[in-house]
């Protein structure tokens, strides 16, 4: 009964954190939680990768040939720039976090920034290199009924088929373009991260929400840490 | 337990959940789990309806060994979208999303669950789900069956793949969200002296279910998304035709689908163990196998998936492994079934509405586990895949096992939930008559797949006949027994007699606390000092203060 309850702990004290919310008890309560729902939420993420990861184990082993012709016709330079945008991206949330705790105003609102520029950078890289696939009708299926997938361009090796090149670029545009639209949605945690860094919402006191969106950050790039080599690298032991 | 006598006089209204806030807005806003608990318990309660009556369709058309009621596309249809309006959108949300949803943070001693406002939007996503869901069926229907196999799906069906699909897609994110929160909750907001062994059985059950639903859901997710590219622009990766594999889809789907008759039955096992030990008036038999073995279950579900290929082109050698770790999996559930039976013995038992509906799961999950072993064996599964034997085994673990622990749930918190007693009466009787229409409709069908029925086909010989009359008349019991608790439950919101805090008279923290509860659960945050199920000796059984004492010397 509720009158048993005369004995307990009393609602949040009156000097509580403005930013603690009214269920918890207390602020190290509630960084644990949202920490630990990240990592949870990073964790149902691997698996909504790994169902294009097991497709692309399984075809790549299937159809060699066709694999390492279709990746040899990425753009190894633009994926490389890539990868090395993305790592700085990490550097600089990274240091965004360590500002913030450390109450480093300045530092925290130009790391956010930068990341901010760098992911935008990679979407743009990114863009350049699909329109590179347009061009040559590398797009698979009927995606733009206009330019069906033709993989003339593609220089095939012996035992290539044509269709399981498509594949590749299938799971190629399923993957980046999965991978893209987290990062989509990775720029705009960060953006609304700046806002309120920018209005002082964010100090040693109470920096969680920017850790969360770090992990998120860093889980992004760690996808493409992955995609990178499975793509980009297969088969550039063979002659071009 | 006298229940009966433990009802007080109606008191004047006093600040609940309920009435704390009024207006649609503060319903739609909500950030109560409670409230939101019920926005679930409304939506699942329309899904099931739809659901129950494509499954009148199906039993009234297999009335006749003609096709008569219904033309073969039209019954494709009926069955796909029973099969997934029923797993979709009321057997995987049914016990998390309603009575997990509503306990979990009061189990625990919690204000809330973790993130309140992902919990809202989980609803929200589940009704967008839905309503996409709906569009296909109205638009025009799909028919490939609940499990969507390419090509079929991908290639050759005529129907709404693409936005059942799509449906089915926004609707596992609600699963993955909710099961998220659930996992937060319980590692973060358990109030102090609330240690891992002291939690009820019923969130070890939804902790085991959780972990299930976000590292299974996602797949799915993916899984879907894919078929539904594949069918849109013609790109294939399960399309045998472009040199894809249509067995890897069934890979993948089971993956997840396998797992998923593990989250609608895990939360049934742990209504039923606070059923058991509760009305039992005794801890219950080996707490901590019962909690493992939920565990084990959530572990051992998702190495299971193969069974469900050993027809499909499998390799014999991965077949013969799925089949052991699929025997392998009967140990947790069986460890359970005999806790529970052990329970049992020289207990002190009350046969109110909940309990029977415990006992009743008790020996329908029997049924349908041991049923399960039948398929898990290689030989035998080759005479009886797609078979109706199929058909009667997930039926005994879907509706005689999740469903009836649901209702029973429904009943047993229904004091804490609404503030009202349902009538034992009714309710007694009801319990009764879906037992009994449940074993008529699903019992005869093992015979008929043993005899060779398949699957899925509404014309049949005519020897098949009488067993299907039997079916179709144990499906009249059982939808008329369902209609009863649908009238006396929402009766009794406004007419059934008041509730007292503890009209069981239990430990469990929830029962703490005043019927309805305040937005906030406890008024102070309790102080746990005993373990679950711990009930005072006979003799002081009428002290609920007990505690109270107890924790004052304490404290």
């Amino acid at each position: 009964m509720a009158e048993s309850y005369t004995v307990g702990h009393e609602h949040a004290p009156e000097n509580a954190h403005a930013a603690l919310q009214h269920h918890f008890e207390n602020m190290e309560q509630q960084r644990e939680a949202s920490t630990l729902g990240m990592w949870v939420f990073l964790v149902t993420e691997i698996m909504f990768f790994g169902g294009m990861f097991l497709a692309y184990t399984l075809y790549r082993s299937l159809y060699p040939e066709a694999f390492a012709s279709a990746s040899n016709h990425l753009d190894l330079k633009l994926g490389a720039i890539n990868t090395v945008v993305l790592i700085l991206s990490s550097f600089t949330m990274a240091m965004a976090v360590y500002s913030t705790q450390v109450g480093k105003r300045r530092n925290q609102i130009i790391s956010l920034a930068l990341t901010l520029l760098l992911g935008v950078a990679f979407l743009g890289i990114k863009a350049v290199e699909y329109h590179q696939k347009y061009e040559d009708q590398l797009i698979p299926g009927r995606i733009i009924p206009s330019r069906p997938f033709d993989a003339s361009e593609v220089h095939l090796l012996p035992g290539a088929q044509p269709h399981n090149v498509e594949m590749f670029y299938w799971i190629y545009f399923a993957m980046t373009g999965m991978h893209a639209v987290h990062m989509i949605i990775g720029i705009g945690i960060i953006a609304v991260i700046l806002f309120f860094t920018i209005r002082g919402k964010y100090g040693p006191e109470y920096h969680n929400p920017v850790e969360v969106s770090g992990l998120y950050w860093h889980f992004v790039d760690i996808v493409w840490i992955f995609l990178f080599p499975l793509l980009y690298l297969l088969g550039r032991h063979l002659e071009h | 337990m006298k229940a009966m006598e433990s009802f007080v006089a109606p008191t004047p209204a006093r600040i609940n959940y309920l009435n704390a806030t009024y207006g649609l807005k503060s319903w739609l806003l909500t950030k109560d789990h409670k409230r939101i608990a019920l926005l679930y318990l409304g939506s699942i309660s329309f899904f099931f309806f739809i659901g129950g009556l494509y499954a009148m369709f199906i039993r009234l058309e297999l009335l006749t060994p003609q096709g008569d009621l219904l033309q073969s596309t039209t019954y494709n249809k009926v069955f796909t979208q029973h099969g997934i309006i029923m797993v979709f959108f009321f057997l995987i949300p049914s016990i998390p999303a309603t009575l997990g949803n509503f306990l979990v943070p009061m189990m625990i001693g919690a204000k809330d669950l973790a993130f309140p406002r992902i919990n809202l939007l989980s609803w929200y996503i589940y009704m967008l789900g839905g309503i996409v869901t709906i569009y296909a069926l109205l638009a025009g229907g799909i028919d490939t069956g609940w499990t969507f196999y390419t090509p079929f799906s991908t290639t050759f069906s005529n129907s709404y793949v693409i936005a059942a699909g799509l449906g089915i897609f926004i609707n596992g994110f609600s699963s993955i969200l909710t099961g998220l929160n659930f996992i937060v909750t319980i590692h973060t907001m358990r109030a102090p002296g609330m240690t891992w062994f002291r939690m009820p059985l019923f969130i070890w059950s939804h902790y085991a279910t959780s972990l299930v639903m976000i590292l299974g859901t996602p797949v799915i997710a993916i899984t879907i998304l894919l078929l539904a590219f594949e069918r849109l622009a013609h790109i294939g990766i399960f399309d045998p035709a472009a040199g894809g594999d249509p067995v890897l889809f069934q890979h993948l789907f089971w993956f997840y689908s396998h797992p998923a008759v593990y989250i609608m039955v895990l939360p049934g096992m742990g209504v039923v163990s606070e059923l058991i030990a509760n009305f039992s008036r005794k801890n219950i038999f080996g707490y901590s196998f019962v909690a493992f073995s939920s565990l084990a279950i959530a572990v051992f579900g998702f190495l299971v998936w193969g069974h469900h290929l050993f027809v499909a082109g499998q390799s014999v050698y991965a077949g013969m492994i799925f089949s052991f770790l699929s025997f392998a999996v009967a140990i947790p559930s069986a460890i359970k079934v005999f806790n529970w039976t052990a329970t049992l013995y020289k207990a002190s038992i009350s046969y109110d509405t909940p309990m029977l509906y415990a006992l009743g799961f008790i020996g329908l999950f029997t049924i349908g586990g041991m049923t399960g072993l039948f398929l898990a064996s290689l030989a035998v599964d080759v005479h009886l895949s797609d078979t109706y034997f199929i058909v009667a085994h997930f039926h005994y673990i879907m509706v005689g096992g999740t469903l009836l622990a649901y209702l029973g749930g429904l009943h047993y918190w229904w004091p804490k939930i609404t503030g009202r007693m349902y009538p034992e009466g009714w309710a007694r009787f009801s319990a009764l008559i879906i037992f009994v229409g449940f074993n008529l409709t699903f019992l005869p069908q093992f015979v008929l797949g043993y005899l060779g029925m398949p699957r899925r086909y509404h014309v049949y010989p005519a020897e098949f006949q009488v067993l299907h009359v039997l079916s179709t008349a144990g499906a009249s019991i059982l939808g008329f027994g369902l209609l009863i608790p649908l009238v006396y439950l929402v009766w009794s919101m406004r007419y059934g007699k008041i509730a007292a805090a503890n009209p069981w008279n239990l430990p469990g923290l929830e029962w703490q606390t005043s019927s309805p509860p305040l937005t906030e659960n406890f008024e102070l945050t309790p102080i746990v000092t005993w373990e679950a199920y711990e009930f005072a000796p006979p003799e002081e059984t009428e002290v609920v203060g007990k505690f109270r004492d107890k924790r004052v010397e304490e404290v």
